[in-house]
């Protein structure tokens, strides 16, 4: 065992899994907070976040096809890219609720469960038979910034991109937003009221539905934002991207404790920094026997065991089995 | 029934009129889907046809038994195609046993076909020798074998379904639906990844060639007459062999349903406090249904494997599994003829229908046909509808959540109970 390998290679990991664990955070919050709110499994989530990614990328390639992508400052066109993914996912994820989940409210818990796969194997087909007809491939790359893959080195072994850093950075100032909204004002007061028991909210006077269109919104806003940035990180996207993510940001979610925002936060980066190290040490420690190839299992494993012994996850309240 | 409901003896001569006159029409125009959909829309009519059980079952064996392998020797692909629905309707039949009467949501379903497949492709190809060294066996092993394995194959997917749910069955409904998607996909990339240390499923580029069953019966055929060489035997073979597992898995079923077991799965799917409270005993009721449902795929898996000839991770994706599940949905989740009209009326839908339009398509797009000033020939050629089996699925299990939940041919218990739900109210949300 070569631990000086080991240990020189430490602090690239940990950047590798902060990078991946923030984005899966952002991910993470549409399942959590849709849970929180409606108990369902929002499946096309993971479709909310791809087309987040796609939006990001035809925003630059129409910039670019006009010439003004590069005089314009890279950061400023970051910044309009991510709120255009923002905003067309918020409001797909606000149509998507609309159209497949509101009429089946009050139904049995797995309907709305299988609408929610169809709008997902929807979405993905969709968009692949948009973007294909527009630009005949499915398979888009984003153009990239000398800026933003420069890489600053610290050390022999170690360097960071600044779209890393960049990266973190928007997603931490996105997660204090949101948890800013959802704690200290009184939208987010009239959210938690929601999802804590709906008939008693709207007693209150709190609009039931605006409030889970809300909800979706947001969610759908965090998970554009992810796929632009995923992008950006990644480059490559195509219409199957977000199968992955997805589930690995809902297994994020249920590590936190589903329903729970900061549980989202924190389940986001364990689960992205096991994933670095798995991806990264697996092939060292077990001689080259198992490789990178294995980190999708290990994160699923790592949702079956939590889902046994701590079904609550690491924040999670308790909550009563209602018959 | 039929007795009362008039003149049998004019719907007899229709029934078999329509059986009859849609397969001289596909004989005489081999090359016509639509003839072919025809005969196989004349196969419902028998369904619904007011007529004895009896009489339904002859119209039923005639179409299958003689009509199809006739139709389907005069053109291979129409044979192609009623194979997969065969294998399709088992595998329908399987998940309807686990998601349609437990009520437990199995996205992961496709795994247990894939053990399967895995099981004979492996053992039934040299494969086998290349992490075993064995003096006394030579991989592959002799065509024979193949029957043993189709009941190995039963007994290695349903052990597989009770490992799988033994940890998670205690889980509840959503969260047992993501488990069991995280399995279909742990069970993919094993498959992709298990060639090294040990190469036990050769990895992304598959396993060939696989053994198919002996022909044991041709020398009997030789003797009275028949000559036919393996291309027009096997998939003839194969046909009657998974027509015969359809039909047996109907009647387990069946059985199953209107057995205790079966009870005990619907009350498990109503309401699993008031079904423990009964004395139901959930966590085995589950696992049996894991593990019924788990052995359809299983002996599905080895029948795939052997008349393919050759298999590869990309068969057994989370698509399948999607796929299988929108039949079961389709159907009617918990009814068996829901479940056979689902898969028959996906398949069709994604062999016949849709290759049959990008067909027409690419004829269009190659003749450089104008439509209101729009040259086909400008149309993307990555525009291929048979391509886009996802947004079919995915239609298919939106617009029946909204609209049918109970799907095509609704299992009796739920018809019933949707004929009482109008004095109700609906439970506020």
């Amino acid at each position: 065992m070569d631990w000086q390998l080991v240990f020189a290679i430490l602090p690239q990991v940990v950047m590798d899994g902060l990078v991946l664990g923030f984005m899966y955070a952002l991910i993470a919050l549409g399942y959590t907070m849709v849970y929180g709110v409606l108990e369902l499994i929002n499946f096309a989530h993971s479709e909310i976040f791809m087309v987040g990614a796609f939006v990001g990328v035809e925003v630059l390639l129409l910039l670019k096809a006009g010439g003004i992508l590069d005089p314009l400052n890279p950061f400023l066109i970051l910044i309009l890219i991510v709120l255009a993914g923002m905003a067309v996912s918020g409001i797909l994820a606000v149509v998507v609720e609309r159209v497949a989940y509101r009429p089946l409210r009050g139904a049995p818990r797995l309907i709305p469960l299988i609408s929610a796969i169809g709008v997902s194997f929807f979405l993905q087909d969709a968009v692949r038979l948009g973007v294909s007809l527009w630009r005949n491939a499915f398979y888009l790359t984003y153009p990239s910034f000398a800026v933003f893959n420069k890489r600053i080195e610290l050390g022999e072994t170690v360097d960071f991109s600044v779209k890393s850093i960049l990266v973190v950075a928007a997603s931490l100032l996105m997660l204090f937003a949101l948890q800013f909204l959802v704690t200290r004002t009184k939208l987010g007061k009239a959210i938690r009221a929601v999802a804590e028991d709906q008939p008693t909210a709207s007693l209150m006077g709190i609009n039931v539905n605006r409030m889970i269109s809300l909800t979706f919104l947001i969610g759908g806003a965090m998970g554009g934002a992810a796929g632009v940035l995923f992008g950006v990180q990644y480059n490559t996207i195509n219409p199957f991207t977000g199968f992955i993510p997805g589930i690995k940001a809902f297994t994020a979610a249920v590590l936190g404790g589903i329903g729970n925002i900061p549980g989202a936060m924190v389940g986001g980066l364990v689960l992205g920094l096991l994933e670095a190290f798995a991806a990264s040490y697996l092939s060292l420690f077990t001689g080259g026997a198992f490789g990178a190839e294995y980190k999708d299992i290990f994160a699923f494993s790592i949702l079956i065991l939590i889902l046994i012994f701590r079904p609550r996850g690491l924040l999670g309240e308790v909550v009563r089995e209602r018959a | 029934m039929s007795e009362r409901s008039g003149r049998p003896v004019v719907v007899n001569l229709l029934v078999l009129g329509l059986i009859g006159g849609s397969a001289a029409l596909v004989w005489v125009v081999p090359r016509s889907i639509l003839a072919f959909m025809l005969f196989q829309a004349s196969l419902v009519v028998v369904y619904y046809a007011p007529l004895s059980f009896r009489a339904k079952m002859a119209y039923a064996a005639l179409g299958l038994g003689l009509l199809m392998p006739v139709l389907g020797t005069h053109n291979g692909y129409y044979m192609e195609v009623a194979i997969q629905v065969g294998i399709f309707v088992a595998l329908a039949l399987g998940l309807n046993i686990v998601v349609g009467l437990a009520g437990l949501l199995d996205l992961g379903y496709v795994a247990f076909y894939a053990v399967g497949a895995y099981l004979w492709a492996v053992f039934g190809s040299p494969q086998a020798g290349k992490f075993i060294s064995a003096t006394f066996v030579t991989f592959p092993l002799a065509p024979g074998w193949f029957f043993v394995f189709l009941v190995l194959g039963i007994a290695v997917a349903a052990v597989t379904g009770v490992l799988l749910g033994l940890p998670v069955l205690r889980l509840r409904g959503d969260y047992l639906a993501i488990v069991t998607l995280g399995f279909g996909e742990v069970i993919r990339v094993l498959a992709n990844n298990l060639d090294k240390p040990w190469n036990i499923t050769n990895g992304p580029k598959g396993i060939t060639p696989i053994e198919r069953p002996p022909l044991f019966f041709e020398p009997a055929l030789r003797a009275v007459g028949i000559e036919a060489s393996p291309f027009t035997l096997y998939p003839l073979y194969f046909y009657f062999l998974i027509l015969g597992i359809v039909v047996v898995v109907i009647l387990v079923n069946q059985r199953l349903e209107h057995s205790h077991v079966g009870r005990a799965w619907e009350a498990i799917r109503e309401d699993e406090v008031a079904a423990q409270a009964m004395g139901v005993p959930l966590v085995r009721m589950k696992l049996l249904a894991f593990a019924a449902g788990a052995s359809f795929a299983g002996i599905m898996g080895v029948m795939f494997s052997a008349k393919q000839l050759f298999i590869n991770p990309e068969s057994f994706t989370f698509l399948e599994s999607i796929g299988v599940l929108a039949m079961v949905i389709l159907g009617g989740m918990g009814s068996i003829p829901g479940a056979i009209i689902g898969a028959s009326v996906v398949t069709i839908l994604n062999l016949q229908v849709l290759k049959g339009i990008s067909l027409w398509l690419n004829d269009l797009r190659n003749a450089g046909i104008e439509i209101f000033g729009y040259n086909l020939a400008n149309l993307p050629s990555q525009f291929e509808p048979a391509k886009y089996e996802r947004m079919v699925f995915g239609i298919i299990l939106i617009l029946m959540m909204i609209y049918r939940p109970e799907g095509i041919i609704p299992a009796r218990r739920r018809r019933l109970e949707r004929f009482d739900r109008g004095h109700e109210e609906r439970p506020a949300p």
